[in-house]
């Protein structure tokens, strides 16, 4: 890196692809890749969606990893951006779920309601069974 | 006309006079002219707010801090603390209930509303494996700015006036240890990132390496730049393979770019980061063993001082910050120091990573300004305890600090505040527990641990931990007595004062906290020979309720030990000699007839 002009053109070029607003021209999909992801079964998820973006052949679509999103007990965790539209959360993932996401979401533009999180009294969870109290 | 600085509205409708808002009133009268505010405070009694619901309601301008549900007895607090100090109090502030059913994403939840993330701030964003990615988020940035608009004191001013402190545990003032390592003068010098993280439940500085290694490694150029540095090392355990792997590709990326190297940007100046890995001895954390490590030797620490700033690894001055405190760097370059001066509170500024665990609804990992609450931690952001169960607990600080009771809730997490009351910040380690939890059992959990963990140089250390666990092991075991106690008491004050490092210095603490506040915990234990969380097998007791029992057999045919026997139909007996207390007959029972107490 010889110049900030550089770093400026490599920032420019590569802001779409993380860009987390609603104005970005392509889809992004990342996937809870921190110990806590991995150790929950992300791996698998990532690769049945690398293969099914592959399969459909989607190329304005980002794939990548990314690390701890936070919320450990609900990983794997995969997110979608599409452009125009505000992130979408999905919990609990497994490689089938994930390949209905890009079916279902990323290329038919339909969020898969039951992936994603919801609150009950206050509790997040990704069911609709309230735990004992 | 006057002007006043602030106005205090209180509800005068009939919802809010009929709980006692006109006593408020009176109270709110009371302690302004008490406190001379009389021509700065303007108290308004006002019509209805229509939310009846929620009152007496009282609302303050000009920040518009709706307080719901006021008792004359707040007043006091409101005034002191919001009038005075300027700091609403978190805990009558009204927020809106939270929202249910599906959410489509995490940032909308409460989990993350309440969050606010910088040191954290890319993970979970961006692909750590991808150094464009990095950039295209204002990385290296900061470095590009340092190194070619700023001086190496100006940089230091800069990190000084942010207020930064240390995140791995001490809370020593950043700036003030750049400074101190730029001015020692020597023809080599080094820069260490702590990454040697090894509280039980702890899981900040991986997740941070994990998630974004390019801040860390950035971080670190700067503070090369800053004190004169061209070589830094990260200590980073084995334990932690994908930190390690994310780390060697961005060291490679970097060096590919030329941001890590010779002649970074055509300034002139060099910087090269190398990953030293440990294999997990905890006293490793510690900043003279960690060095050691390095250089080859045993991971033992060496008395200070001299200090590292002075002479660190091979001699050299050596600056050594934790993880977690490089990566808010960028922020604070790229951002400005006022920008991060302004989070958090007087003497605690930006914000501190939590990994939230134990008995918690939302375990993970959290990033909240200093001074907010254990509470708003626990139940807004954690969701509280599960299953019902009662809050006990909260241990932060790991096997250095300690245990905060119910009473502490309201607490501002702060360096100073955690550390008069017996605990300590720490790492980020928070850890939960409720009712079920035994203190004892916890307290000797972490001893044991760093009992273990000892690395035997110091005598007080050594000698002393094991002796305060053979006293723990005493009491769970129902063989303790009352001078016990204060025997634990009095060496662990000992081993605080007498040993070497900061692991002595701080192993007592868990048993020091629970001490003074769970006392009578130990007391059960030692009198009444009875765990009143059930957790110590030795002082629990199986037995069948004879009421209860149907005589159906299936526990005596559970039980591995035929601890049990009985005739069918009629109430059977556990035989306590032979009982090993697995629990398998209580977990079998349909009638809910057998006890543990």
């Amino acid at each position: 890196m010889k110049s900030i002009q550089e770093l400026e053109e490599i920032r420019k070029r590569t802001l779409d692809r993380v860009n987390q607003r609603t104005d970005r021209t392509t889809t992004r999909i990342v996937v809870g890749m921190a110990t806590c992801g991995i150790a929950a079964g992300a791996r698998p998820v990532l690769l049945a969606i690398m293969e099914e973006v592959e399969k459909l052949g989607l190329s304005d679509v980002t794939v990548a990893q990314t690390g701890c999103i936070g919320l450990c007990k609900m990983e794997p965790i995969v997110e979608v951006i599409r452009p125009g539209e505000k992130k979408v959360t999905y919990v609990k993932m497994d490689a089938d779920k994930a390949r209905r996401i890009v079916n279902e979401h990323v290329v038919g533009g339909k969020v898969v309601d039951e992936y994603t999180l919801h609150i009950v009294q206050g509790k997040m969870l990704n069911d609709y069974k309230v735990e004992k109290e | 006309m006057a002007f006043y600085r602030s106005q205090v509205l209180i509800c005068g409708g009939t919802g809010c006079t009929s709980s006692d808002s006109m006593k408020i009133l009176e109270k709110f009268h009371e302690e302004v002219k008490k406190n001379n505010l009389e021509e700065e405070i303007e108290i308004v009694r006002t019509g209805c707010f229509g939310l009846c619901e929620l009152g007496p309601v009282v609302i303050v301008y000009p920040e518009g801090a709706f307080y719901s549900r006021v008792q004359v007895s707040d007043v006091e607090e409101i005034v002191a603390e919001h009038l005075i100090k300027g700091r609403p109090v978190t805990r009558l502030l009204y927020t809106e209930s939270v929202e249910e059913g599906r959410i489509k994403s995490l940032n909308e939840t409460g989990f993350y509303k309440k969050q606010e993330r910088i040191a954290l701030r890319n993970c979970g964003v961006i692909d750590p494996e991808n150094i464009d990615e990095y950039i295209a988020v204002d990385g290296y940035k900061a470095l590009a700015k340092v190194l070619t608009t700023m001086t190496p004191e100006q940089v230091i001013e800069e990190v000084k006036k942010s207020g930064l402190r240390g995140r791995g545990g001490g809370g020593f003032p950043t700036g003030l240890k750049w400074e101190f390592t730029a001015k020692s003068k020597a023809d080599q010098k080094y820069v260490l990132c702590n990454a040697d993280e090894g509280d039980p439940g702890a899981f900040m500085d991986r997740s941070v390496l994990e998630g974004d290694p390019h801040s860390v490694l950035e971080a670190m150029a700067i503070a090369g730049y800053a004190i004169g540095a061209n070589q830094g090392y990260i200590y980073v355990r084995a334990e932690y393979p994908i930190a390690v792997e994310r780390l060697k590709v961005a060291i490679k990326q970097a060096r590919e770019y030329g941001l890590l190297g010779k002649n970074i940007f055509g300034t002139g100046f060099s910087f090269d980061v190398e990953i030293r890995l440990g294999a997990g001895a905890f006293v490793c954390g510690e900043e003279t063993a960690l060095m050691n490590s390095i250089e080859g030797r045993r991971g033992m620490p060496n008395p200070k001082p001299p200090f590292p700033a002075q002479s660190g690894l091979w001699e050299k001055p050596t600056l050594i910050n934790n993880v977690e405190t490089y990566a808010n760097v960028p922020a604070i370059i790229v951002r400005g120091a006022d920008w991060f001066a302004s989070k958090g509170t007087e003497k605690s500024k930006g914000t501190k990573v939590f990994a939230l665990g134990g008995k918690i609804t939302n375990t993970g990992l959290v990033e909240v300004p200093m001074g907010i609450s254990l509470r708003e931690v626990i139940y807004e952001i954690g969701g509280g305890i599960p299953n019902g169960k009662k809050f006990k607990a909260v241990q932060t600080g790991g096997p250095s600090g300690g245990c905060l009771t119910e009473e502490h809730l309201d607490t501002p997490i702060e360096y100073d505040t955690l550390t008069a009351l017996g605990s300590m910040m720490g790492s980020g380690g928070m850890i939960v527990m409720d009712e079920d939890n035994c203190m004892v059992d916890v307290a000797r959990f972490y001893l044991d641990f760093t009992r273990d963990e000892s690395c035997g140089k110091c005598t007080p250390c050594r000698i002393g931990t094991k002796r305060m666990l053979e006293i723990l092991d005493r009491i769970v075991e129902g063989k303790g007595t009352l001078e016990d106690l204060d025997k634990l008491e009095e060496l662990g004050n000992q081993i605080k004062a007498a040993s070497l490092c900061g692991l002595g210095q701080t192993a007592p603490n868990p048993v020091l906290s629970t001490l003074k506040h769970f006392r009578h915990e130990y007391e059960a234990h030692v009198i009444d020979k009875k765990c009143p969380a059930g957790v110590c097998q030795a002082l629990l007791q199986y037995t069948i309720i004879e009421e209860k029992c149907k005589g159906c057999s299936l526990c005596a045919r559970q039980c591995p030990v035929n601890a049990i026997s009985g005739q069918v139909k009629n109430p059977y007996v556990i035989d306590q000699d032979k009982c090993i207390k697995c629990g398998a007959c209580l977990d079998k029972c349909p009638f809910k007839a057998i006890v543990k107490k």
